[in-house]
């Protein structure tokens, strides 16, 4: 499943993991964010100025752990489904090299307003084991019928 | 029986700047470039989706050409950036008159999406102070600021409504 590929109403129960992203990210992927998002902000970039703001090293933006999220769920529905709505709580920051996977489960599947939607719980987990960034989506998808 | 923190309720001269608009922005015209940067960086090191990058894929689609990602950001590299009608600091006596200190820490936030984003697109953006309240915290009393801004696009069509959670504690 990409997201070229078409994922359909009918297919989906609650409760169903979506497949996961997958990303470590450091320096190269957070440059590269901060140049689309201009996003330049010291404790992002300078180890000095991160312990300074009494952080342990320079730390990933919360907006590219977002963006993963939505990569996510790009897969998953693919080019005929559409992400409705994503809403997260940034809980813990994410250092070099950590590895950070994106999950989703499938919390609900009803119809409304003529539309197939599909709310989600989402999840950013860090090397811990946590949840770095918990949060819920609605994805409208098509039906088979 | 449970003890309940006592949480001041927000002031009336805080709620005077509840749904008053804080920030105007126009967007520049968006390009096929922008789109494919913003790819890159969001999947680097995977090729992004063909969706972002290839015309002539993205014509086969039901988009019928180019579209940005869903959490694509028009504003990046502004000329003008825009107007600030209302900011932090003319909030800040109201908040500090609460017994509120100045800490901020980011609570999150989240979209909800419209129209997709296409190469040629200008995009307005409207921030207003949404909602104001009051919750105890474990750094004492913690003051929620919602801000919603609203996308449209040059038809006049919405394109995304985003909620950010300041706090202040």
């Amino acid at each position: 499943m990409g997201i070229e590929d078409s994922l359909y109403f009918e297919d989906v129960a609650e409760g169903q993991q979506v497949p996961s992203f997958t990303r470590a990210p450091n320096l190269m992927e957070w440059n590269r964010y901060a140049a689309v998002n201009d996003e330049f902000v010291y404790i992002h970039m300078d180890v000095d100025k991160a312990q300074a703001a009494g952080m342990k090293d320079v730390f990933g933006m919360g907006n590219l752990r977002l963006a993963y999220l939505h990569n996510m769920l790009r897969d998953w529905i693919g080019v005929t489904g559409d992400i409705r709505r994503v809403d997260v709580q940034h809980r813990s920051l994410n250092y070099k090299d950590e590895k950070l996977i994106c999950k989703a489960t499938v919390t609900k599947k009803y119809t409304e307003d003529g539309e197939n939607l599909v709310d989600l719980d989402l999840e950013v987990e860090n090397p811990e084991g946590k949840n770095a960034t918990p949060g819920t989506a609605t994805v409208v998808l098509p039906s088979r019928g | 029986m449970t003890q309940e923190k006592q949480v001041p309720e927000v002031s009336d001269e805080l709620n005077a700047f509840v749904g008053k608009t804080m920030r105007r922005q126009v967007s520049h015209p968006v390009t096929e470039s922008d789109i494919r940067r913003w790819a890159i960086a969001v999947y680097w090191p995977e090729k992004p989706p063909r969706l972002f990058w290839d015309d002539e894929y993205a014509k086969t689609t039901r988009f019928g050409g180019i579209v940005a990602p869903d959490e694509f950001n028009p504003f990046a590299w502004p000329i003008d950036p825009g107007e600030t009608l209302l900011t932090d600091d003319d909030l800040a006596p109201a908040i500090k008159r609460m017994g509120i200190g100045m800490n901020i820490l980011n609570g999150g936030g989240g979209n909800t999406y419209f129209e997709r984003i296409r190469p040629g697109d200008v995009i307005t953006a409207e921030t207003v102070l949404d909602q104001a309240y009051t919750r105890p915290g474990r750094l004492g009393v913690m003051l929620f600021l919602i801000r919603k801004t609203t996308w449209t696009n040059q038809h006049g069509k919405k394109v995304r409504e985003s909620r950010g959670i300041g706090i202040k504690y």
